[in-house]
């Protein structure tokens, strides 16, 4: 199954090609969905027959290369097209073909009646090919191939529904902020990548790796080449300053929203930053950036959450906190809890965009939460899909979130320090808030839609069973990751699973565990009671008393149209970065630089040949014996020439 | 044969191509103009020829077979060009053929 990995690869983009060139003429839903959904399901059910042969083998030969063809070879350079398939890709691809199969079949049943139906099939194959290509490439290169393709499908599919209006713009504004700065990010990327090969003298990341452990190379140029690859991180998995466009993203359908914007592909910078540890690892300085970007986004993100009214919206800046999360645990050298975080949360945001997915096509597309209420009785099956995700994401013990987000906090305690716990933790609380706060006004209280209008109504078993496998892996997802303090040394499954990868980063950071067991235990304790009480508040407020709630925003009116308003970042973006380039683009660029000096430069050329010609072409008479003349004198004066230099 | 002095056929060649030369310069009748140019494949042959027959060369006769196959073939298409020209124009003056001019 190890060899057969390329076809986890070739599947879904087969499947893209067939729905793509001929999914206007099949028509029929059912034959493009399948194709759609299988592709990616036999995909999974290779990658879990890797993944099964891969956990035989010895712990020391678990990391195989599947080399298909070289792709450039050019002086030095020379690119495989290989893919590596170790744990750390293994856990990768389980979850993106895993949940990505379960959003296809969501998929089948929300995209139903749409007339770009197999077009969004197409897009979501195209995608699943590139995320695992990303994911599965043995070098750079051919991640960065994935990392621009999973770009592109972004785009396409934010813009899916490009002839809706999106807030004050349209769907293809959206779609086009996101690849502008999802660009910015690539570039620092590429200029990392041009680094990491001046430095390294390859791209491949089994040589780039060992030469990092072995190579004299100075900590400023490890700096330099971390801090180009956490610029793309940060393009890529929204963090700041780079996160302004995940939360328009949320103008593509829903499915797409849990797919791509939540489960998977904005977990690329992370995947990327814990496969090139040993790098990060080398330089503490920029191990430091990361944690601190990752946390102010986590607590920026999940403050703006708090007041948001846009179902999706809360999703949004949820995830975007999350991913704060990851970083936070990556930059303090937690690589595997970033990755076990990445695990759960695709397991419960994916439910969480699902179930927003199931009651927005309940409610005939309104995404508006102060227009539900009470719709638990409507929808049985999707509230109790989403309590469990809204459990999962709060921290509640037993369920996944809890062990992940556990296992972050305890290791910023453990290598940052109190202040990143504390603001770690008063994020976790802002997040069960915030969650119980939608729950509340979704699925409890009085009902605020128009009866004559909205007749809520529960989703097609196509959407219900997708959610019903999520839940149940949001529960027992965390399992495998369980707390060291409770297990011992090895019994965390997750992170035996992935040490190898981290073994030379870990070597270098080694300032891990001097706490005592007691601390660890503390600190649960508290984040637990932290994270009931958000919850028991949020509920009260917003099921009990409600005026609770107006009183204190109109107590804090400026700082909640800061939150309302996202601290206005949009705003001046749009004044600092975006106007003065518009400005500069239409006065300088154009008006001047184009019109007066490339035009008039052309311009000028075509007048002065025209001028000269206006003369030079005097000398066409049309009387044929001037011709014969010219030809005659000239043939004489060549015989002369000739018989002279004889 | 050999009485007569190679010059003599290389002189008579000359004036012949001379004639020709001046009548392509002066006449304006394009028939006439073709007939010279005529005249000057002539007196090249006849130089040819001459040449062939002094140095005992026979390539610049088997040449003059040549130039009179082109000169015949080139004969016919400039005559049905003439005609075809005087047919819509009613001129074979060739002052008045010049639609080229700019």
């Amino acid at each position: 199954m190890i060899n057969l990995i390329y076809l986890t690869v070739l599947l879904p983009l087969i499947g893209f090609l067939i729905n793509g060139l001929f999914g206007r003429k099949i028509k029929n839903e059912k034959i493009i969905g399948t194709i759609g959904a299988a592709s990616v399901g036999i995909s999974f059910l290779i990658v879990l027959g890797a993944f099964i042969q891969t956990v035989a083998l010895p712990v020391d030969q678990r990391s195989n290369t599947v080399e298909l063809f070289t792709w450039l070879s050019v002086g030095g350079l020379n690119v495989k097209f290989a893919y590596l398939v170790d744990q750390l890709s293994l856990t990768m691809a389980l979850i993106v073909t895993g949940v990505g199969f379960l959003i296809h079949v969501y998929s089948i049943g929300y995209m139903h009646g749409d007339k770009g139906f197999w077009r969004f099939f197409a897009y979501l194959n195209l995608f699943i090919f590139a995320m695992m290509n990303l994911i599965l490439g043995d070098n750079f290169v051919v991640l960065f191939l994935g990392w621009e393709g999973v770009g592109l499908c972004s785009y396409l599919l934010i813009g899916f529904w490009y002839d809706r209006n999106f807030e004050k713009g349209t769907t293809s504004q959206a779609a086009k902020k996101a690849f502008v700065v999802n660009r910015i990010g690539d570039f620092g990327f590429l200029l990392g990548m041009f680094l990491i090969y001046m430095t390294f003298d390859s791209l491949n990341f089994k040589e780039v790796l060992s030469k990092a452990t072995t190579f004299p190379v100075t900590e400023a140029t490890f700096g330099l080449i971390a801090i180009f690859l956490f610029i793309g991180a940060t393009g890529k998995s929204a963090q700041i300053p780079l996160f302004v466009w995940l939360p328009d993203a949320m103008a593509g359908p829903t499915p797409v929203s849990a797919l791509i914007h939540a489960a998977t592909m904005v977990t690329a910078g992370v995947y990327m930053v814990s496969r090139t540890s040993i790098i990060f690892a080398s330089a503490p300085a920029v191990m430091m950036v990361v944690a601190v970007v990752g946390l102010l986004t986590a607590i920026m993100a999940a403050s703006i959450g708090l007041v948001q009214n846009d179902i999706k919206k809360v999703l949004a800046y949820s995830t975007v906190s999350q991913l704060g999360y990851m970083f936070l645990a990556a930059g303090m050298g937690a690589f595997s809890a970033s990755i076990f975080h990445v695990m759960t949360h695709a397991f419960f945001k994916a439910l969480l965009f699902l179930g927003a997915g199931s009651v927005i096509h309940g409610m005939h597309d309104e995404q508006n939460i102060q227009k539900y209420g009470g719709l638990k009785k409507y929808m049985p099956k999707t509230y109790i899909t989403f309590f469990v995700a809204t459990l999962a994401i709060a921290g509640v013990p037993g369920l996944s979130g809890f062990f992940s987000k556990d296992e972050i906090l305890w290791s910023a305690y453990a290598n940052g320090g109190f202040i990143f716990w504390l603001v770690g933790m008063i994020t976790a609380m802002m997040t069960a808030f915030y969650m119980f706060r939608l729950l509340s006004l979704t699925f409890y209280g009085n009902e605020r839609f128009d009866h004559h209008h909205v007749h809520p109504h529960e989703s097609p078993a196509l959407m219900t069973i997708p959610l019903m496998i999520l839940a149940f892996l949001s529960i027992v997802g965390g399992y495998i990751g369980l707390p060291k303090v409770f297990v011992g040394e090895h019994g965390n499954l997750f992170e035996s699973w992935l040490e190898p990868i981290y073994e030379p980063a870990m070597h270098k950071l080694a300032h891990f565990g001097s706490h005592s067991h007691f601390e660890e235990i503390m600190l649960m304790a508290v984040s637990i009671a932290l994270a009931l009480s958000a919850i028991y508040f949020a509920i009260h407020v917003y099921n009990k008393k409600p005026q609770i709630a107006e009183n204190v925003s109109a107590k804090f009116k400026g700082f909640y149209n800061l939150l309302l308003n996202k601290y206005f970042i949009d705003e001046a973006y749009e004044a600092v970065v975006v106007q003065p380039i518009q400005k500069g683009s239409d006065k300088l660029l154009w008006k001047y630089a184009d019109v007066k000096i490339i035009d008039g430069a052309v311009n000028g050329l075509a007048n002065l040949i025209e001028k000269l010609s206006g003369v030079i072409r005097k000398i066409q008479t049309g009387a044929t014996h001037s011709y014969a003349v010219i030809m005659m004198v000239g043939i004489a004066a060549a015989l002369f020439w000739l018989i002279l230099s004889l | 044969m050999s009485t007569v002095p190679m010059e003599y056929y290389l002189v008579l060649s000359a004036f012949m191509f001379c004639v020709g030369v001046a009548g392509v310069l002066i006449r304006r009748n394009a028939i006439v103009v073709f007939m010279s140019i005529e005249l000057m494949l002539n007196s090249a042959n006849l130089t040819l020829v001459t040449f062939s027959s002094y140095l005992g060369n026979p390539i610049g006769q088997v040449f003059v077979f040549f130039v009179m196959t082109v000169a015949a073939a080139e004969a016919a298409v400039g005559l049905a060009i003439i005609i075809a020209i005087f047919r819509n124009k009613l001129t074979v003056n060739i002052d008045d053929i010049n639609i080229f001019k700019w």
